[in-house]
């Protein structure tokens, strides 16, 4: 089933558009990266596709229902988002920022019930917190806290999650593990996962298909294909590095 | 953990209300004459006093916990923002200008008034900062653009103040005192119910408010309708600090010390144990200021600020990153 569809989709701000009139489908159980230079709107599509953000023209369906219908709570139970905000904030530990993502099941104060107790565990097991899960967020590393702000996006039971760089302000162990994370996420739990990157490597080590914003057009194409495509290397070569296809490494030019 | 969350809420209910109800007995016996029959009268003023107080205390401590989540702003407050200056502008305006346009205010009119006018400025205040913290998110901007609008304030104050008749401005400068004691009962029908108003819509945005942590774009991306809930936190700002303002002058540094006195004492970021443990707070600081207050017959707002600013300056010193 189609997780994403964006149908003849404009989005842009004012008179500057950044994608033109695009269309792309993505599956359950995908791992999508979206790639593109500084600027070309990843971010903006990504917030457009999580409600944020009005597109221009053009329509986005969630689960084959068209988004702009979908009341706050309900979408908030088909999408949630992991934002580039590091979030600090003193005395909320861990498992209080991973409950706060239980809010779209509970009643007007919040409170948890048994099931929202297992979610929130739950999904503090699978990123790897548990350990964590009475420390104050305020205490973590980023790599703790991006993990924690996943498991936020989990405990919000979302068929769709979509992440806008998380793996910016890691190291290059937790860029992998991340990444791995999410891979897992849509393999095993059958979650459709996008999220933008400028990761090269690890899109294609580890993703199912790559989304490329080439101004003012989207490419959507499987690994493979993306690779043989040419566009990698059209959109990012320049004077100092070169995408070499064969290897799929960017190398530097001599 | 809504066990836990239930269990501090009970916690902190109980254990405030014994503290208080210490207080409040203290409050009452202080200064209290012991001819059995004046004692009466006495502790009917006092009692009044102590409630005010107590509004008073719940109202800052409310709007200030409001004000710092909506802003993500350890240093912002219902006083620093200019909300209360906005609200004494309204009351000026009020007290200084209708005798300058020859209306004769009734007692009970000039009790509405103020408290319209009062709200009417509060507001027109958070609208402006509301509107700014839109489109600039730097959180030094806001508390500067806050500390504009109080000097801006009180700039037209003054211009108000040189054009106006003795008599209307004794009134006012009084006011600006801040006082708890010229509360009068009837005037307790009107502070009670806005400000019992205020803090039942406090209530009602305490899940919001933790979604709010993690700012408007999460909140919103976790089901939040962010546009109702500002709604609502105006609306109870405005009559939470507007109220107090109105009656008691304005009454600085409750609202900014008392959340993260709360939040010291309490270890917590759950507004479902912070905000009843700032009224708590709220409540004591403000008998304690006023126990002060009788005592040394100082204004209640220089007291406030003694207490308050040395845990402002804790806060600044410990969120040097945060600021």
């Amino acid at each position: 089933m189609k997780r994403i569809e964006l149908c003849d989709l404009t989005i842009g701000y004012g008179r500057r558009i950044l994608l033109d009139c695009v269309s792309a489908a993505i599956d359950a159980g995908l791992l999508v990266a979206l790639l593109g230079r500084n600027g070309t709107g990843k971010s903006t599509l990504l917030r457009a596709v999580a409600g944020l953000e009005k597109p221009l023209a053009g329509e986005i369906r969630l689960c084959g229902r068209p988004l702009r219908e979908l009341p706050p709570q309900e979408l908030a139970q088909i999408v949630s988002f992991v934002t580039t905000e590091k979030i600090r904030i003193a005395n909320l530990t861990c498992r209080e920022a991973v409950a706060l993502g239980r809010a779209p099941y509970t009643d007007w104060l919040g409170r948890l019930d048994d099931a929202d107790c297992r979610a929130v565990e739950h999904a503090l097991a699978v990123v790897g917190m548990a350990a964590f899960a009475e420390k104050a967020m305020d205490r973590l590393s980023d790599g703790e806290a991006q993990r924690v702000m996943i498991a936020r996006a989990l405990a919000q039971d979302t068929p769709l999650i979509l992440l806008d760089e998380p793996t910016a302000f890691l190291d290059m162990p937790n860029r992998y593990e991340v990444c791995t994370l999410l891979r897992r996420l849509a393999h095993d739990e059958g979650k459709c996962i996008l999220f933008s990157t400028h990761e090269l490597d690890i899109a294609l080590a580890l993703c199912d298909a790559v989304a490329l914003i080439d101004s003012p057009q989207l490419h959507l194409l499987p690994v493979g294909k993306m690779v043989r495509s040419g566009l990698i290397e059209r959109l990012f070569d320049s004077e100092t590095v070169a995408f070499d296809a064969g290897t799929c490494k960017v190398t530097m030019r001599r | 953990m809504s066990i836990l969350v239930v269990g501090l809420f009970v916690c902190d209910l109980t254990s405030g209300a014994v503290g208080i109800g210490v207080q409040d007995v203290w409050n009452l016996m202080t200064g209290a004459p012991c001819e059995p029959l004046t004692r009466d009268i006495i502790l009917k003023i006092r009692l009044v006093k102590a409630l005010v107080a107590l509004l008073a205390g719940i109202a800052l401590a409310a709007s200030g916990l409001l004000m710092q989540t909506l802003f993500r702003n350890p240093l912002a407050g219902p006083f620093v923002l200019g909300i209360s200056s906005g609200a004494s502008l309204g009351v000026a305006l009020f007290l200084l200008g209708a005798p300058l346009l020859g209306v004769a205010a009734h007692s009970l009119l000039l009790g509405i008034g103020t408290i319209g006018a009062a709200w009417i400025g509060a507001a027109a205040i958070l609208l402006l900062i509301m509107a700014v913290s839109r489109r600039i998110k730097d959180i030094m901007v806001i508390l500067i653009l806050g500390m504009m609008f109080g000097s801006a304030v009180g700039a037209l104050v003054e211009i108000l103040q040189y054009l106006s008749n003795e008599a209307a401005l004794k009134t006012f400068v009084v006011w600006t005192m801040g006082s708890l004691a010229d509360v009068t009962a009837s005037q307790l029908a009107l502070l009670a119910p806005a400000v019992l108003l205020g803090a039942a819509l406090t209530f009602a945005v305490l899940k919001p408010l933790n979604l709010l942590l993690l700012g408007e774009r999460y909140a919103r991306t976790m089901g939040l309708n962010v546009e109702r809930t500002r709604a609502l936190i105006f609306i109870a700002t405005t009559l939470l600090s507007g109220t107090v303002t109105a009656f008691c002058g304005p009454i600085g540094f409750v609202g900014l010390a008392v959340p993260h006195l709360a939040r010291m004492l309490f270890r917590s970021a759950d507004h479902r144990v912070l905000m009843p443990a700032s009224m708590l707070l709220g409540m004591a600081m403000l008998l304690v200021c006023d126990l002060f207050s009788k005592q040394t017959a100082l204004p209640i707002n220089t007291l406030t600020a003694l207490l308050g600013i040395p845990i402002v300056v804790w806060v600044v010193i410990r969120n040097k990153s945060m600021v």
